[in-house]
């Protein structure tokens, strides 16, 4: 293996002691588009029921990075990927392992709210319905409302289910893509700058939605706010140029950043 | 499984843990049936692909397979003495006499001669019958362009009769029954006989080149009808390339966005999608009827296509005048140009290859059409040669058309030799617009 | 052959203006060409269109109407016994008709179809009213050429805004171009209205689109049974559906499907070669698919019926409707093909997010999404089965069976069309008239499916944009 691509040092604690926490575990995480080297050997422990945060400027690799944790890459044709990620200790990219189940357990929300063509209610069923979870009606019902009601939307649609999910207001779609991805009930969320396309007062309510999914889930956010990130990130990892600079717990990366990198975004002098 | 025995220590093991490795398990399950839903859906979507490029393939093939072979003709050489008493009785030599020769009947007398032993009324007929009738023109043909011909003995070569050049070529099969073919072992027999005295030979089929229509198939040409399709082109693009164009400048350039232009808009995208045959009444009453234009004639085909032509033709203009970037206009505007100079200098030239691909697609649709074509009289039995775009004539797709309808073999040979040349001339055409494309792709 | 000779003297004169034009606007500013209000050559085109538009517009509204106005003439001076019938009466619209025809190819000097010599006499005098009157053409449209060079030509100025004039001109001739399809669709709708209306002045209306039997044979004498033959159209436009039924069923689901492979699954280069290999599939013309279902799908489906010991027609609607929907395949597929995708990727990777295979994701998500334009180029290729015509003329029967069974022979709007038009014909039989009545049919169910389909693809592109 080149030199370029072996591991490099990251500052802070992107290995965590206790690995009875760790959720997802990347080792020596490679990602290429065709020549191009995206992501170059990351090493970072994700820990569980936590909010983590990817953070750096746009072109870093943080997203990139995301979307190799449910393997998303994968509808690329020019991307490969080399290294691990462990989910619970198994490697995704492992033979064994397949993508659809993989994602069933880590789910995903985009940058831009994308709720199918559907009705509210056909949105939220579709994983269920796709996997195959809910034998009766009831059941299926009960995991709608449920998912609707934990992603805060439910008092909002209750009344036009049936109504189409593009209908709705652009935080309030948001709001409908996590229930959707919470419907399946997954282990990990992975979110990619889910406030990026809404007002302040949506991107509120999304981060509190967040930080009480916290409880039940892992989740990992991508944003390019750092407000955002200190707001909802217990941890956060800050990504430059492919490489992960530095991860700690989030009070430390803020106050106390370790990388000058590091310290030269959070205080605003490039990004 | 050591991270769920982990878990379960860690006393982190809750109700909603308990119920994701459910999940898994379930989506585990079910995995196996969603996969197989998978290779099916693909595979229909191959086998789609698949159907429609063998039903490609086998439309080629067959036409290919039947058409070929048109373009190669057996013929039969022999020596005919031109009798002064058969061809110019009178011995005036002069032009108008010798038309009226009794050409046939010299071929008549050479036939006779080779084969002394058949006498009856009937087996002569029957033997003649291994001839075209085109033998008695082609001597015909040759005396009158050189009388001196005459009270020699010449050699010509002429096309035997279309069902000895099917069984030439096979498609008529020996081993069937006599009954059940059209021609007779005993004249299998004269044939092979002829063949045995090698004056049957075979050679590239020029009749089909040169010739106009014909009710015998070996006589019968595709020049009439190339010539016709020729002069009905000529008219379509000579009028709809310009009113195509001049309406699509306006449209994209000038027409003020109100209701007028969008009546216009949808007017133009429906005209697109009217059956062609509405085209064929349309000229047959207006064009025909009411203006007294002549039947048959490929101007009024012309103006038939060119009508059908002008959606197409509009579209494609617009959208080439769509792509080119406005930094151009405002640049031409910025010097003091007037809006139409600004088109004509700088606009028109970059967007004239959109338009010129358009055009040539448009008219190998054009040449490619029928139905509209039959309304208007184009079906007519055309022997001549069009000189003007006045004359009667017919059309390639429409000498299909007829031909097609014969019920002789040798025309359904011709008839996929034809499509072969039609087909000949689309890819051309296609090609030329391909080529066209690419060669002036983006010069910004 | 004289006109054209005419267009060619008229071309050499605008020529000529353009030049002299030209000149005359230099000169008179003495060479010093910047003092013109537009460059010299505007001056020229000036004077060209005012030599050259006039006379040819004359030229050519004088060539369409004089057919009509000297037949008119010609009537009217012809022996009055030509005009009668052996009963005393007028003749025919028919044999009036036949007259017309052999007065004009005695005119032109071709064979007439009677030796009649008062025609012959009337014939020569057409012919003589056919010189007299390119003769009068001639000179006015040469004096309205002369005349317009010579008057733009005083009318030229240093000051005058020749480029202006020219430009109002050329946009003028744009307009017109631009208006030439909204001219079509009226032409097409009034000469169907009109022709129609004469038929159904003839047969009424709900005969024609309510009976049951299609027999439009008319007897050649008066007394004959059956001579007033039956226009009941509901036979030709079951036999319409049924193959353009037919020709769906086999276009729809693989037009659809190979659409969806290529979009979605195909490697670039496998698409690179299938699609235009499919797109050959629409570049055929019909008269060669129509050859195919004659040749060689009817008799195979004919065979093939036999072996399972059923009757199939040789004409069979299954052998055409088959044959039309292989030559629907690419319409279907190609607007399939722009409609897939243009659904935004976004909706792909929200369906692979939450685990469904790519599959899954299509028919979930991607194809309900396309569903409204998918619909849309459906019933484009609707319009073009039901008026599809070669096909059905080469393959397909002419008799008018009210059937659903697929393996007879039924006839259809457009065969029926082109078997009534075809050959000689009268133009004020009702069987003439009738292919007038069944254009109209299929103009109206044609529009109205374009004009919806039109619309929903339109809506549907408008919501991805």
């Amino acid at each position: 293996m080149p030199e370029a691509m072996e591991t490099q040092m990251t500052a802070g604690t992107p290995l965590l002691s206790d690995t009875s926490a760790v959720k997802v575990a990347a080792r020596d995480v490679n990602v290429f588009y065709g020549e191009k080297h995206a992501i170059k050997g990351v090493n970072l422990d994700i820990k569980q029921n936590e909010v983590t945060a990817f953070i750096g400027p746009s072109g870093c690799g943080k997203s990139t990075f995301l979307r190799s944790i449910n393997r998303m890459n994968d509808t690329i044709d020019i991307c490969r990927v080399t290294g691990s990620i462990a989910l619970d200790g198994g490697n995704v990219y492992d033979r064994s392992i397949d993508v659809v189940q993989l994602r069933a357990r880590v789910g995903m929300v985009f940058q831009k709210p994308n709720p199918f063509p559907k009705s509210i209610y056909e949105n939220v069923a579709y994983g269920p319905r796709i996997h195959g979870l809910c034998r009766h009606k009831d059941e299926l019902d009960e995991v709608v409302m449920g998912s609707l009601e934990r992603a805060g939307l439910l008092n909002e649609v209750k009344d036009r289910l049936d109504q189409p999910g593009t209908g709705l207001s652009g935080g309030q779609q948001q709001r409908l893509c996590i229930a959707r991805a919470i419907a399946v009930n997954p282990e990990v969320i992975l979110m990619d700058e889910p406030c990026s396309a809404l007002d302040p007062i949506a991107t509120a309510k999304i981060e509190e939605l967040i930080d009480e999914l916290r409880e039940n889930f892992t989740i990992v956010i991508v944003t390019h706010s750092m407000q955002q990130a200190a707001r909802v990130s217990q941890r956060t990892a800050f990504f430059h140029l492919g490489t992960l600079i530095e991860c700690s717990d989030t009070e430390q990366v803020f106050t106390n950043p370790i990388h000058k990198l590091t310290q030269g975004y959070i205080t605003g002098r490039f990004g | 499984m050591s991270t769920a025995e982990k878990q379960m220590d860690t006393n982190t093991a809750s109700a909603s843990d308990i119920r994701k490795r459910k999940i898994a398990d379930v989506v585990n399950a079910g995995l196996k049936r969603r996969y197989a839903a998978e290779r099916r859906f693909r595979f229909y979507g191959i086998a789609a692909i698949a159907l429609s490029l063998i039903m490609l393939v086998v439309l080629f093939v067959t036409i290919l397979g039947n058409g070929l072979t048109a373009f190669v003709q057996t013929r039969v050489t022999m020596d005919v003495v031109v009798s002064a008493e058969r061809i110019d009785p009178q011995g005036t030599r002069k032009r108008e006499d010798l038309i009226t020769g009794d050409y046939q009947g010299a071929v008549r007398d050479a036939v006779l001669a080779l084969f002394p032993d058949v006498t009856s009324r009937k087996d002569r007929k029957d033997l003649m019958e291994l001839f075209s009738t085109g033998a008695g023109y082609e001597l015909q043909k040759q005396v009158m362009a050189n009388p001196d011909l005459i009270g020699k003995t010449i050699r010509i070569e002429v096309p035997v009769a279309s069902e000895f050049d099917m069984l030439a070529k096979g498609y008529i099969s020996r081993t069937v029954p006599e009954a059940e073919r059209k021609i007779s072992d005993k004249q299998i027999a004269w044939y092979d006989a002829l063949k045995s005295k090698g004056m049957i030979s075979t050679g590239f089929n020029t009749t089909l080149f040169s010739a106009g229509d014909s009710r015998q198939p070996e006589l019968a040409g595709l020049w009439g009808a190339v010539v016709g399709s020729f002069y009905t082109l000529v008219v379509t693009l000579a009028l709809s390339f310009p009113i195509g164009v001049a309406a699509a400048i306006y449209l994209e350039e000038f027409a003020p966005k109100n209701k007028w232009t969008d009546i216009i808009e949808v007017n133009i995208n429906n005209l697109a999608a009217v059956p062609s045959i509405v085209f064929g009444l349309l000229g047959l009453a207006v064009f025909l009827q009411f203006f007294g234009l002549p039947r048959s004639a490929p101007v009024v085909g012309g103006l038939v296509l060119m009508l059908m032509n002008l959606p197409i033709i509009i579209i494609a203009s617009r959208a080439a005048l769509k792509s080119v970037p406005p930094s151009i206009r405002e640049a031409a505007l910025g010097l003091g140009a007037s809006k139409l100079q600004m088109i004509f200098h700088h606009v028109l030239p970059l967007a004239m290859p959109g338009m010129l691909t358009g055009t040539i697609i448009g008219m190998a649709h054009a040449l490619g059409e029928t139905a509209p074509l039959l309304m208007i009289g184009m079906v007519a039995f055309v022997v001549d040669i069009p000189h003007t775009p006045l004359d009667p004539s017919t059309v390639l797709p429409v000498q299909i058309y007829l031909w097609a309808d014969s019920p002789e073999r040798a025309f359904v040979e011709r008839t996929s030799a034809a499509i072969i040349v039609l087909l000949g001339f689309l890819i051309l055409m296609n090609a030329a617009a391909v080529l066209l494309r690419k060669k002036f792709e983006r010069r910004w | 052959m004289q006109v054209l000779i005419l267009f060619l003297v008229l071309a050499v004169l605008t020529v000529i203006g353009f030049r002299l034009g030209r000149s005359r606007s230099v000169k008179l500013v003495g060479g010093d060409v910047a003092r013109l209000h537009s460059l010299p050559g505007y001056y020229g085109f000036y004077v060209a269109l005012w030599c050259g538009i006039p006379a040819l517009l004359l030229v050519l509204a004088w060539v369409s109407l004089e057919g009509p106005v000297l037949t008119r003439l010609i009537l009217s001076a012809v022996s009055p016994e030509l005009l009668l019938d052996p009963n005393g009466g007028p003749i025919s619209q028919a044999h009036l008709n036949l007259l017309v025809n052999d007065l004009r190819n005695i005119a032109s000097g071709t064979v007439a179809s009677t030796a009649n010599p008062l025609v012959q006499a009337a014939g020569l005098q057409l012919a003589s009213y056919r010189e007299i009157s390119f003769g009068a053409m001639t000179v006015v449209a040469l004096a309205l050429a002369l005349g317009g060079a010579g008057l733009a030509l005083r009318w030229v100025h240093a000051d005058f805004r020749a480029r202006n004039s020219v430009e109002k001109v050329i946009k003028t001739f744009m307009v017109l171009c631009s208006l030439m399809a909204i001219l079509t669709t009226v032409g097409i709708i009034l000469s169907l209205l009109f022709e129609s209306y004469r038929f159904f002045a003839r047969v009424p209306m709900t005969e024609f689109l309510f009976g049951l039997q299609w027999s439009p044979q008319m007897a050649m004498r008066a007394d004959q049974v059956g001579s007033s033959g039956a226009f009941g159209a509901v036979p030709l436009f079951a036999g319409t559906l049924l193959i353009s039924l037919i020709a769906m069923i086999v276009a729809v689901p693989v037009g659809l499907l190979a659409a969806i492979y290529m979009a979605e699954y195909a490697p670039r280069k496998v698409r690179s070669i299938v699609k235009p290999l499919l797109e050959i599939l629409a570049g055929i013309p019909t008269v060669v698919y129509g050859f195919f279902a004659a040749l060689t799908v009817a008799p195979f489906f004919r065979d093939s019926g036999q072996l399972f010991g059923l009757n199939i027609s040789s004409e069979s609607a299954l052998a055409a409707g088959v044959v039309m929907g292989i030559m629907i395949i690419p319409y279907v597929s190609s607007i399939t093909d722009d409609v897939v995708t243009a659904v935004p990727n976004a909706m792909r990777e929200g369906s692979y997010g939450l685990g469904a295979t790519k599959s899954e994701t299509i028919r979930r998500v991607v194809f309900p999404a396309a569903l409204p334009g998918i619909v849309g180029g459906v019933l484009l290729a609707v319009s073009r089965a039901i008026g599809e015509t070669m096909i059905v003329v080469m393959a397909a029967g002419l008799s008018a069976n009210l059937t659903a069974n697929p393996f007879e022979a039924v006839t259809t709007v457009t065969v029926q069309v082109v078997t009534l038009l075809v050959g000689d014909q009268e133009f004020d039989s009702p069987k003439t008239l009738a292919a007038f009545a069944l254009g109209l049919v299929l103009f109206v169910v044609t529009l109205a499916l374009n004009i919806v389909a039109l619309h929903v693809v339109r809506k549907y592109r408008e919501q991805y944009e």
